[in-house]
């Protein structure tokens, strides 16, 4: 490759793509060759930058600016100016929402500013197609002293001493599953990454495979070579099509280059590695049933023990670690178990990977060190909540966790103050709910996501997660009684205790968090048919106030089910048996008259729907 | 492709490092081709050619080139400014392919200003 002067890196991870990054980058080619710049100018694509909140966005190098939300009409313009001319364009850089300037650089961005990249170190630097540039970036560099200098023991006891724990969620010492397995006498033994990422929300382990795919295979070879595997499986859901390219592209480069296969980079050692694909059952990104479904048969849990380590994929040992656990080993190996253990709290060393969603100003997947409080996260990283509304909860570890109210946000995020605050680290999912968010709402949607994904193969997780459902809905629904709180919790130990797998063991979590911490909302249901938050459909109703409405006509236009009664300069009324709550009428309603409002509780009493429009005019009077 | 033995992967990752230098924000030098109008008309892009051939034939590469727009000394373009670590910049004006080649060579590599081209060392106030 000749010489260039800059380069974009253009994030290319399922984000921008979604957002139209492909088109951008045939616009850039265009303009480029347009301008004559394409012996100074090339475009790299790479894996997910991150801050996928800005997204489409590149990174011009070796300035270091970031630019975000960008079209393809922009790009004439930023080429002529800024990669011809050498004027950067303000107007597609970051403005932190409530300031003026911008910030040009990537590395002055807040959002960046917090975060210590281990796993992701290679993200939105490389072009995850291109294993010369992973090389570049000493990738490999750990695999070869492995090979040179230490013994299998010698890297079990590296990682043992690293601290480092499973980042799939339950945070088992990494080291520990390696040596079990490493005793057993069975061969042959096999590794396995699980990919199957299944949380609502949750995308850091796509992240992963999306920009660096080297890293986690490296982590693999060297696992293989400690624990004496031959072979390992890498299992992702089908419905990552972009990260299974990937990684596909980066086992068939490696292999030619001697890094996988016989004789590994010319020694004794031998390790293979085969993707294998899921459809999405939730369940199989619990360790047995994934094995199962690797083996071709349908995924259910089976009793542990003997754990995989001892009996795994078709009765023979193997271990089976999370994406990001396998990303770490590299950075183990090079930096040393010391210097890992340095960063992050007693319990729980390295970084963390998160996914930052919900209601927060800067949405993107992050890394921190272990320990970073909550508080943290939300408001330095993610910059806050929007539209200047209070954060209520932030949810943590998908339909496994917990909602964490907000006057707990000082806790520092590692495994055990996550447990004890009733929720989980699990695979690194983090959505932030505002005011606006029944915690009523939250508990019944994750209910139902597990009780549909739950396998069915003990009664209290298939039945208990329907029970469950069936309590919450009517809740909802203004239906609830007194002692449905007390049902909730029994049912909810009863499935804690009597369930498997991980599925079933952890679905009550949101019920139980919300409970414990929002449990006043629970009664407001109950008791007084109010949802606080105005989100339950049944519990609200939408009233025009006479006193403000002008009579434009512009929500009896547009709701959908023609329950608004009006004319023109009469004042509009709903008439609630036809109105469906779907909140149209709000939404249009111009700001300035803000003539509609959402009710609940003892509010809604007087609200018949039945009266007449009646004309402006006679308002005064 | 030939399968790597451990000393062939070390040199293949010499290699590809220079590939992406650019982005580890490491160098020594920096040379800045001012790109306005009035530097486009003057013959800058022939000046940025000429540096990026002499920065490809180097084997440490340490040294990168951005463009900038006007400094406001049009009479003079095209100019350029090199910033080399713990040394003040220094502008360079009325450049010519050859001219830019010499500093390169003299100024960048060498550590010497060439005066006879230089039309100011350090940059003006802000403010």
């Amino acid at each position: 490759m000749a010489l260039k002067r800059i380069e974009l890196m253009l994030c290319t991870g399922t984000g921008c793509v979604a957002g139209g990054s492909f088109r951008i980058s045939e616009a850039l080619e265009k303009e480029i060759l347009k301008q004559g710049l394409e012996k100074e100018i090339s475009v790299i694509i790479t894996g997910c930058n991150g801050f996928c909140g800005q997204g489409p966005l590149m990174v011009v190098q070796p300035d270091g600016i970031f630019y975000g939300f960008l079209t393809p009409e922009d790009i004439p313009f930023l080429v002529e100016e800024h990669f011809l001319k050498g004027r950067p364009v303000h107007r597609l850089m970051f403005t932190p929402p409530e300031k003026k300037e911008p910030v040009p650089l990537l590395s002055e961005i807040p959002f960046f500013e917090k975060q210590l990249l281990l796993v992701l170190r290679n993200k939105g630097i490389i072009d995850p197609e291109n294993i010369d540039e992973y090389i570049a970036r000493d990738g490999f560099t750990a695999l070869e002293k492995v090979l040179i200098s230490m013994t299998s023991d010698d890297v079990i006891d590296e990682i043992s001493r690293s601290g480092l724990r499973g980042r799939g969620g339950a945070g088992f010492p990494t080291g520990t599953k390696w040596k079990i397995c490493r005793a057993e006498q069975k061969t042959p033994k096999y590794i396995i990454c699980n990919c199957d990422e299944g949380d609502p929300g949750a995308y850091m382990d796509r992240s992963v495979f999306e920009s660096d795919p080297l890293s986690v295979i490296e982590g693999m070879i060297i696992g293989g070579y400690s624990i004496g595997a031959s072979l390992g499986y890498i299992y992702a859901r089908t419905e990552y099509p972009l990260a299974i390219k990937r990684m596909n592209l980066s086992i068939a480069s490696a292999k030619e280059l001697g890094l996988l296969g016989n004789n590994i980079l010319g020694t004794d050692f031998s390790f293979d590695l085969e993707v294998r694909q899921g459809s999405g059952a939730f369940v199989c990104g619990e360790e047995t049933s994934l094995i199962l479904s690797i083996e071709g048969r349908g995924p259910e849990p089976v009793q542990r023990p003997p754990f995989p380590a001892q009996s795994g994929i078709w009765g023979y040992p193997t271990v089976i670690n999370n994406v990001e656990t396998w990303a770490n080993i590299p950075v183990i190996i090079n930096r040393g178990a010391e210097w890992f253990s340095k960063i992050g709290t007693e319990t729980s060393k390295g970084t963390k990977i998160f996914s930052l969603v919900g209601k927060i100003n800067n949405a993107g997947l992050i890394e921190v060190p272990m320990g970073t409080t909550l508080k943290e996260i939300v408001n330095d990283i993610g910059g806050g909540i929007p539209d200047n509304k209070k954060l209520k909860a932030v949810q943590t570890g998908g339909p496994s966790g917990g909602c964490i109210p907000s006057n707990m946000i000082d806790i520092p995020i590692d495994f055990e103050s996550l447990t004890e605050a009733g929720s989980m680290m699990g695979s690194g999912g983090m959505i932030v709910m505002d005011e606006d968010t029944c915690m009523v709402d939250v508990a019944k949607f994750f209910i139902q996501f597990t009780n549909d994904e739950s396998c069915g193969k003990c009664t209290t997780c298939r039945d208990g997660s329907e029970a469950l459902l069936e309590v919450l809905t009517n809740i909802q629904n203004g239906d609830g009684k007194e002692e449905d709180l007390e049902f909730l919790e029994e049912a909810s130990y009863a499935i804690k205790d009597a369930s498997m797998c991980g599925l079933g063991t952890t679905l009550p979590n949101p019920v139980l968090s919300t409970l414990k911490y929002f449990r006043d909302e629970y009664e407001a249901h109950i008791k007084e048919r109010k949802c606080t938050a105005l989100v339950c459909k049944n519990l609200i109703k939408y009233f025009i106030l006479p006193e403000k409405c002008t009579g434009c006509k512009l929500c009896l236009k547009n709701c959908p089910s023609e329950a608004i009664k009006g004319e023109l300069k009469y004042i509009h009324v709903i008439d609630q048996s036809k109105c469906t709550k779907c909140g149209t009428c709000l939404d249009v309603c111009p700001p300035k008259l803000s003539a509609i409002i959402k009710v609940s509780g003892k509010e809604t009493e007087n609200i018949t729907g039945i009266e007449e429009p009646y004309p402006v005019k006679r308002r005064s009077k | 492709m030939a399968q790597l033995t451990i000393d062939e992967l070390r040199k293949r990752r010499k290699e590809a490092q220079k590939d992406i230098y650019l982005r580890e924000g490491r160098y020594e030098g920096k040379i800045i081709v001012h790109m306005g109008t009035c530097g486009i008309a003057a013959g800058a892009r022939e000046i940025v050619s000429a540096f990026l051939g002499e920065i490809e034939a180097l084997t440490e590469k340490d040294v990168i080139l951005t463009t900038s727009g006007c400094a406001g000394l049009c009479s003079m373009e095209p100019m350029a400014t090199v910033e080399l670590l713990n040394a003040p910049s220094v502008k360079y004006g009325n450049l010519t392919a050859d001219k830019a080649r010499m500093i390169f060579k003299e100024h960048i590599l060498g550590g010497a200003i060439v005066k006879e081209y230089a039309i100011g060392i350090g940059s003006e106030k802000g403010g």
